[in-house]
């Protein structure tokens, strides 16, 4: 996601002069001005909102409520059903990129997963959560044929409306935007590495372990930071499954939106506010890996 | 879970060589590991589609599901809503981000990291704390929006502009560092022309592969958007299928496999004529 | 006894591509061996049936007497150097040399002792700790070289491992290179299409082109004895003169309408169309004595200053054949202008034949494809 070598950079025009400056910065004006005013302002009212009372007086209060049972079990529940599908959804992503990348399968499979990643990784919401009931709700043609044939996973307890179901579900989007992430990691192994290490003695393990999961390593992590991230965010689907019964940090937030008070509305701007805190870690967490990766990757 | 990872998924060997590898190899294989991943991945991606699909059978009188959703006026009303404010928000973020990477890779490279950064923030402000945090602030004076419907419909747009900057921002950048844009202009210029006719003739046609995938993604993203639409109030697309979910369920199930059908075609379109493009590119979700 | 032997190699893709056509060569050990040829001749493929990345159609390869044809490449213990390195992103210089040692599992202590041995034979035994992206192409391809030799592999394979570097570093380290094989006596494969590599190099060089031998030889032998025209044409620079037989007997021919006699033997009889073929050392500018030498006039095209060589261009009659032909550069040269009529002369036994009735494109093709 951050830019590549700044070789480019070092062929620039040198700088003229502070009154010119000025005057060249305006062509970014209109962006800059929208995203003042549909980015940074919401934001902003947010955090503000957020370190007011409801009388408009100054206080930390909010974010010490975020401590209730309920608030902090929301944050328990999304923080858990987020890193579950985040390292799920990378491990299974990276095996199925490897696969059709550099496994040996038929070069039209790549763009056809590479297309329905690109897809599946959209597919969410209300679609989503009905397409599993439909397979794996009570009625679910596959539980259906699985008591059939004599195995009954409601019996044993199984809930697809449960944290359990939900991640399942997720997986549905999390393990495509792997795929889409990682490729461009799998095609920057050079196929000479693996001769080299062919070449100087190693085996198949010891490439892995010694050379590509290396390589490969900070790609792999940032794009699990950023599975994370996505997961953390998400909350049509996990509305849609479990009409808000899990409460999740982004279903409390949509209550809040939608009326159903939580408390007060400052407690929400908390609430989001909290959430914008963990995400903009997770970003920065993702944008020092793909730094090393790039670098390493030349 | 090291076991698959280390039995090795091999380098790029054509097929036919790998079946005929001599025995000292790793007996399992490599190729034969990469088949099962795959028929794996088919079945859980396949199955809810499956699921899918079997539900819309269900009503009677067979195709029924299908029928009413081919006469169901409101849909495509809403569909086509959600494709006119797409299209809006593709232009409006074309609009912006053109001319801005361009100046930037050309004229400003040291704000790029700030200009980056700002296209990373809604990674970082989720949907729902976007519509949360719009909603707050122009639902009253001094910047009351939410009160009109074409004061939402702005506020929608620009909510989706937003949502798009991470997309139509790299995929615009990736086609620009393609392109040698400083001689272009110097080129343009020394020829006469201002600034728009070079950002209009020269550099927009040079990129269209680029705004074709970043438009499309934001395309996709915009039409199957749920939580911005919702919370605004408007007739789109994905907030009618998730009403009709409720009421006429049959219906549903055949509208979200059309919906992806057409969706994963068009993407293979778009793919065939932007080769190679479409993985860099990260789908968004929800 | 030979070291590295690859006999009746055949190397055809899927597809029906024959990138390599009945190869056969016998290495001596601690030979300097060249593939020399142009882009899709066959040589890296060879090169890579002996590393063990590709699987020969037909043929055999063995090493020091053990067939090992059917050897997966981390058995064989042949060390290659890749021609954009292919150094480990992830390791240090020093991790980068010892890997070969430490999928051997070889005791820490030797390995250590083993690495810096190697650091002090490519003069960077600083750089130990280094990782690859902080160094210059021409460091880079010296440890790709120490990596390959580390676990003392018993043949070289050398992958253009040149063709990514300055024109200066390609000099300088070509002659290291060749200064640690000697010194290691080991036998190495070395794989170029620069012919000025291939010749100061190599003990032998093959030269190939479309998947076949074309000549195998010393590099003397190949430059002034080549075998057939490509070989003639793509190793040094050739001025090709067509002509007639006038007297097959004594080896006269017209060139563009004069007579020189060449002391080679001349098949067919008189009319018969041939080429003459001139490097351009055998040429010499002004008239000559010698009963032995070729006389001829022709007006001066070009003159270029190489540096150490002048080379001059000179038409042999109007729109007619051009000789080249260097002249040593020193202050006291004379050197004639362009459009000067001149006579220069070279010796009978200098010029090669090209015993075809090849039209001259045709010959000219294949120069210019090299």
């Amino acid at each position: 996601m951050t830019q590549t070598a700044q070789i480019g950079d070092a062929r620039t025009a040198p700088q003229p002069g502070r009154r010119r400056f000025s005057g060249t910065v305006l062509g970014v004006a209109p962006f800059l001005l929208f995203a003042v005013l549909f980015l940074v302002l919401p934001t902003a009212y947010l955090f503000v909102g957020s370190l007011q009372t409801s009388t408009g007086q100054l206080t930390l209060d909010n974010f010490a409520h975020l401590t209730q049972p309920y608030t902090i079990a929301a944050y328990e529940a999304s923080l858990e059903i987020s890193l579950v599908t985040a390292i799920l959804g990378g491990l299974f992503g990276f095996l199925l990129a490897y696969a059709t990348i550099a496994g040996g399968l038929p070069k039209p499979i790549r763009g056809a997963i590479m297309t329905f990643s690109g897809v599946a990784s959209n597919f969410a919401g209300g679609p989503l959560a009905l397409a599993f009931i439909f397979t794996i709700g009570r009625a679910g043609f596959l539980t259906v044929f699985l008591r059939a044939i004599g195995l009954d996973p409601y019996g044993a307890g199984f809930t697809i409306y449960s944290k359990i179901g939900l991640e399942i579900v997720y997986l549905y989007f999390q393990l495509p935007l792997m795929v889409l992430i990682i490729a461009p990691a799998i095609d920057g192994l050079k196929k000479e590495w693996r001769e080299a290490s062919e070449n100087l003695g190693a085996s198949n393990v010891q490439y892995w372990r010694r050379v590509a999961l290396p390589i490969l390593l900070p790609s792999l992590l940032g794009s699990v930071i950023l599975l994370f991230g996505n997961a953390f965010g998400a909350q049509a689907t996990a509305f849609f499954l479990t009409g808000g019964f899990i409460p999740l940090v982004t279903i409390l937030i949509g209550s809040q939106l939608s009326g159903d008070a939580l408390g007060d509305k400052n407690l929400g701007y908390a609430l989001a506010i909290g959430m914008v805190a963990i995400m903009g870690v997770t970003l920065v967490a993702y944008s020092y890996l793909t730094r090393l990766a790039e670098r390493w990757q030349r | 879970m090291s076991g698959p990872t280390s039995q090795s998924l091999t380098g790029l060997e054509p097929l036919a060589e790998s079946i005929a590898k001599p025995s000292r190899r790793s007996p399992a294989s490599p190729v034969v590991m990469s088949w099962i991943v795959l028929l794996v991945s088919i079945l859980y991606f396949g199955l809810p589609l499956v699921g899918t699909l079997i539900f819309s059978l269900r009503a009677q009188p067979f195709g029924e599901a299908y029928k009413m959703m081919v006469s169901d006026g409101q849909l495509f009303k809403d569909l086509g809503y959600s494709f006119v404010i797409a299209i809006i928000t593709v232009l409006v973020s074309i609009g912006l981000l053109v001319p801005t990477a361009f100046w930037v890779r050309l004229r400003l490279p040291r704000l790029r990291p700030i200009i980056e950064f700002i296209t990373l923030l809604p990674f970082v402000i989720p949907p729902i704390v976007l519509v949360y945090g719009l909603l707050s602030t122009f639902s009253g004076p001094p910047l009351a929006l939410t009160g009109s419907n074409l004061g939402s419909d702005a506020l929608l747009v620009c909510a989706y502009v937003v949502l798009s900057f991470p997309y139509m921002y790299r995929s615009i950048d990736a086609g620009l560092r393609v392109i040698d844009i400083r001689t272009l202009t110097e080129a343009c210029q020394s020829l006469g022309a201002g600034w728009f006719t070079v950002l209009w003739r020269v550099i927009l046609p040079n990129l269209r592969v680029a705004i074709l995938s970043g438009a499309f993604l934001t395309l996709a993203i915009v039409v199957g958007e749920f939580t911005v639409a919702i919370f605004l109030a408007r007739p789109m697309f994905a907030t009618y299928l998730q009403l009709i979910s409720q009421t006429q369920a049959y219906e549903s199930a055949a509208v979200a496999l059309m919906s992806f059908a057409i969706t994963w075609a068009a993407m293979g379109v778009i793919s065939l004529i932007g080769r190679g493009r479409q993985e860099k590119i990260i789908a968004g979700v929800h | 006894m030979s070291y590295l032997a690859l006999t009746g190699i055949q190397k055809r893709f899927a597809g029906g591509t024959v990138a390599v056509q009945d190869f056969n060569l016998e290495a001596q050990r601690g030979e300097f061996v060249s593939f020399l040829g142009p882009s899709g001749c066959g040589k890296t493929t060879t090169l890579r049936m002996i590393a063990g990345f590709e699987k020969p159609t037909a043929g055999r390869i063995s090493i020091d007497g053990r067939d090992v044809t059917d050897l997966a490449p981390n058995r064989r213990n042949v060390g290659m150097v890749f021609q954009n390195y292919a150094l480990f992103p992830n390791m240090t210089v020093a991790g980068n040399i010892a890997f070969g040692l430490n999928v051997r599992k070889r005791p820490k202590d030797q390995t250590k002792k083993r690495v810096a041995e190697l650091l002090e034979l490519i003069n960077l035994a600083d750089k130990g700790g280094r990782y690859p992206y902080q160094l210059s192409g021409g460091q880079q391809q010296r440890i790709a070289l120490a990596r390959a030799l580390a676990f003392e592999p018993t043949v070289l394979l050398l992958d253009e491992p040149l063709s990514a570097l300055d024109a200066k570093i390609r000099v300088a380290l070509r002659i290291e290179i060749r200064a640690i094989q000697r010194q290691l006596g080991i036998t190495t494969v070395y794989v170029t299409h620069d012919q000025e590599e291939a010749l100061s190099l190599s003990d032998r060089v093959v030269v190939m082109s479309e998947g076949h031998v074309e000549q195998v030889g010393a590099p003397f032998e190949i430059y002034n004895f080549p075998a057939t025209p490509f070989v003639a044409s793509f190793v040094g620079t050739l001025s090709l003169l067509p002509g007639t037989i006038v007297d097959p007997a004594n080896g006269v021919v017209r060139v563009a309408g004069q007579q020189v006699r060449v002391a080679k033997h001349l098949t067919g009889g008189a009319g018969r169309n041939l080429t003459v073929a001139l490097r351009p050392e055998m040429g010499s500018l002004g008239a000559s004595t010698d009963p032995a030498d070729n006389n001829v006039q022709g007006t001066v095209t070009d003159v270029a200053f190489l540096g150490s060589i002048v080379r001059i261009r000179v038409s042999l009659a109007e729109g007619g054949p051009i000789v080249a032909l260097d002249e040593f550069n020193e202050p006291t040269l004379k050197l004639p202008a362009v459009g000067e009529t001149t006579t220069i002369h070279f010796p009978a036994d200098g010029p090669l034949v090209i015993d075809t009735g090849a039209p001259v494109e045709q010959l000219e093709e294949l120069i210019a494809e090299a």
